[in-house]
């Protein structure tokens, strides 16, 4: 076990532990936002850059800050660091400047996109962003791209995470889903749009911060805030069935992993229970999900309702 | 005159085939270091040589070498940086062209030295006639016993290889180039783990560049103190430059470390000063991701001292006042050249050749070039110059690779430099696509 000292508030992590798991162990506030980095994808992370924190001392050892400000997803933790976050306005600065790059091509459609709402980059645009833009010139536009009969790609809201790309390397034995071209002309690609062939190829929707892989059977159906989620379960031969179903009345408008605080799913869901059972019959309902309270989803959410002192 | 260590028999003619390199003396140097020099030995000359990395970022190689990890039964592995496509940058060119043999032989040593049984030269794809030239001359190293198995009876077996990329400037980043080599998509690697611990397949590895491979043979040779007895402080031995832009004789020119700029830019042996008689405006010492220097500064620091080729000496001012002496691609610009153009140049090739794995680079460089661009093309605005300082100041330092920096401060130094260049495009749109500045503000004072 090694010491890190995150915003002040000190915590004890097993060596090896990331920056960024460690601040989450801590939690609150002090997290620092990941838009490309997912504990269940091996490789991912590094790339997003809005994870960056300050490392003001690198260890008990070597007393030195680093030099840089570091991706706190990707950089280990040492015993005796100490890490600033949100109390060193240089990281603040520069995480505004990553937002910024995010959203210079970002066409900035939530009015009319799925993931309003529960996406990623909105909740970090919202906190960490400004309210006008500096660029003045045309953002870069692409092709709808239906990647199999259920998987939509709007790659001109995609943030080049990567996420997808790990999570289609990782499922599939064939590398058919990567990324093609370079810079900023690089698009997410199917190589010549064929569809992932694998059971779970649907995760790639859960595992995209924003909204540039789209589940087309819930396309335009309803807002999420809308919707009611529940956790239910259902007894699946490919995976564990266990999902959180979004409803509206008694009709399940769509099927969804279980996703934490962080966006992650805590387990991968088969494209069965995903696209196709969306019956009130096919599942049984557990109990309301937990949402966190300050997503726009929990307007319609019911956790705590027990507490509530009018 | 310089002493000439790597080039001293690039002029020989048929110097690229075996025969006549070795009746010059090549290969001198492995019979030595297998006769009579022990591994530990050659890293040791290394060290005292003060060879620094002559890829660009100048790290001593000694040192470097001594990084490299051993764990018992995990191939080790040495690739050659040979992808050389920094704007401005030409000098591994020459060496290849004109003495493949001498950077094979650099590569035996060096593999000897560290204990490598496998290298690859990775080349950069448009030099397509010169990967057969390496080609050839690896078969004659083959035939006439210097690769292989059990080199001159030793207990020492090593094999080489030649692989082109595909045109992209960031595999020669070399965390890059070993995943191009693996067959993947060249994007860089996340570090730690630095190459020297987890390169190519996991394994240990070590990335040089050509000329600091080739430098290896003049110090087995020779010796690393007669090597480190050349050129001033820190900055020991020969640097090759490859000197390009409005001067008389553009070329390759090997110099010994420590040459003032002013001798190199003037004088007949080097340069051979400006073309047409032109004045002096502004040189980037070290390849288009160095800052930019004006007349003054690149002839004198700001302290007033003669400026130098070596290292500390470019860099002495830091950003403010200083540049870099990079990988020795030295661009002069004469007082027709317009800044703002040539920024912008710049900055269209670090747009073009990101690889967009990271946010800032990916999105920033196509930012900074597109607002250069309306500079350029007289539609820009005052607040546009801010922009890109700010721009530039949010990239750097910011990425996963230092693409990102050298795309951020040849901007930087421009605006810094030449600020009232950038504004004369604004308030005069329509002169400025006619004319230069410089010429233009003549016309005024006349
Ligand atoms: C974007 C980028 C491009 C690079 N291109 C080259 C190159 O073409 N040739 C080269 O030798 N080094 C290049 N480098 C530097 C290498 O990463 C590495 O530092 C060098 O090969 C180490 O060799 P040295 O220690 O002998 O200089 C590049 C670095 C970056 C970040
Ligand atoms: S700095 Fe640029 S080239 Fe380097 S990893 Fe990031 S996007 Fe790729
Ligand atoms: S989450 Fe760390 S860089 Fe993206």
């Amino acid at each position: 076990m090694v010491k890190v000292k995150i915003d002040g508030f000190e915590t004890e992590v097993p060596e090896g532990t990331s920056i960024l798991n460690a601040a989450r162990q801590i939690g609150g506030d002090l997290v620092p936002p990941a838009m490309c980095y997912y504990t269940k994808l091996k490789g991912s992370g590094g790339k997003c850059r809005t994870c960056m924190v300050r490392v003001a001392q690198s260890s008990e050892k070597d007393q030195r800050p680093m030099p840089k400000l570091v991706a706190s997803c990707s950089t280990p933790v040492q015993d005796g660091m100490v890490v600033e976050n949100i109390t060193n306005p240089a990281v603040l600065e520069a995480r505004k400047a990553v937002v910024e790059f995010l959203l210079i091509n970002h066409p900035l459609d939530c009015p009319i996109c799925d993931q309003a709402g529960e996406c990623d980059l909105q909740n970090l645009a919202f906190e960490h962003g400004t309210s006008k833009t500096r660029y003045e010139e045309e953002r870069r536009t692409y092709d709808k791209i239906d990647i199999g009969p259920n998987i939509q790609l709007h790659m001109d809201r995609c943030i080049l995470c990567y996420r997808c790309v790990y999570t289609a390397d990782q499922l599939t034995d064939k590398r058919v889903h990567g990324v093609l071209n370079r810079g900023d002309a690089s698009e997410i690609g199917t190589y010549i749009q064929n569809s992932i062939e694998n059971d779970f190829s649907g995760n790639v929707i859960d595992v995209c911060p924003v909204g540039a892989l789209t589940d087309k059977t819930f396309r335009f159906k309803s807002r999420v805030w809308f919707l009611n989620p529940f956790d239910a379960y259902r007894n699946c031969p490919t995976c564990s069935g266990k999902v959180v179903v979004w409803k509206f009345g008694e009709a399940i408008y769509r099927v969804t992993g279980r996703k934490d605080q962080y966006g992650e799913v805590e387990e991968f869901i088969c494209n069965t229970c995903r696209f196709e059972k969306k019956a009130p019959e096919d599942w049984t309902i557990e109990g309301p999900r937990a949402i966190d309270r300050h997503s726009v989803i929990s307007q319609n959410h019911y956790e705590g309702f027990g507490d509530l002192k009018i | 005159m310089s002493r000439k260590l790597l080039l001293e028999h690039a002029e020989v003619p048929g110097i690229e085939t075996y025969a006549v390199y070795r009746k010059q003396g090549g290969y001198r140097a492995v019979e030595k270091a297998l006769k009579a020099l022990t591994p530990e030995n050659v890293l040791d000359e290394v060290k005292i040589s003060g060879l620094r990395g002559r890829g660009g970022a100048g790290f001593p190689t000694g040192m470097k070498w001594s990084f490299l990890a051993k764990p018992e039964g995990t191939p080790r592995y040495l690739l050659c940086n040979a992808d050389e496509s920094e704007p401005g940058t030409f000098k591994d060119r020459l060496l290849m062209e004109r003495l493949p043999h001498l950077l094979i032989e650099g590569m035996i040593l060096s593999a000897y030295a560290l204990g490598c049984r496998t290298a690859y030269i990775y080349i950069r794809g448009e030099y397509k006639w010169i990967i057969k030239i390496l080609e050839r001359a690896i078969a004659e190293a083959y035939a006439n016993g210097w690769l292989g198995e059990r080199i001159l009876g030793a207990d020492f077996s090593f094999d080489l290889h030649v692989t082109p990329g595909a045109g992209a400037y960031i595999c020669g980043e070399e965390t890059a180039l070993i995943e191009s080599l693996e067959g993947k998509r060249g994007n860089p690697r996340l570090k730690p783990p630095f190459p020297a611990v987890s390169g190519l397949w996991g394994c240990p590895t070590l990335v040089n560049n050509v000329e600091s491979l080739c430098a290896v043979v003049p110090i087995v040779n020779d010796g690393g103190e007669a090597f480190a007895a050349i050129g001033v402080g820190r900055s020991t031995g020969t640097k090759l430059i490859s000197a390009c832009g409005n001067i008389n004789k553009p070329g390759v020119y090997e110099i010994e470390l420590g040459l003032p700029v002013e001798e190199f830019i003037y004088s007949d042996e080097y340069c051979g000063g400006i073309k047409n008689g032109k004045r002096l405006k502004a040189v980037v010492p070290g390849g288009s991701s160095v800052p930019i220097l004006p007349a003054d500064l690149i002839l004198k620091t700001a302290a007033g001292e003669d400026r130098l080729l070596s290292y500390e000496s470019l860099a002495d001012g830091g950003f403010v006042s200083g540049s870099m002496l990079g990988s020795g691609g030295f661009i002069v610009y004469d007082e027709d050249q317009c800044m703002v153009r040539n920024t912008w140049n710049f900055s269209r090739f670090y747009h073009h050749e990101s690889c967009g794995q990271c946010s800032p680079c990916r999105e920033g460089t196509g930012w900074l070039e597109k607002v250069l661009h309306r500079l350029e093309h007289g539609h820009g605005r005052m607040h546009d110059i801010d922009l890109l300082v700010d721009i530039s100041k949010k990239i750097e330092g910011n990425t996963i690779c230092p693409l990102g920096d050298a795309a951020a401060w040849p901007v930087a130094s421009a605006v810094r430099h030449f600020r009232d260049e950038f504004e004369w495009h604004v308030l005069e749109p329509q002169l400025s696509q006619q004319r230069n500045f410089g010429l233009a503000m003549e016309a005024v004072a006349v």
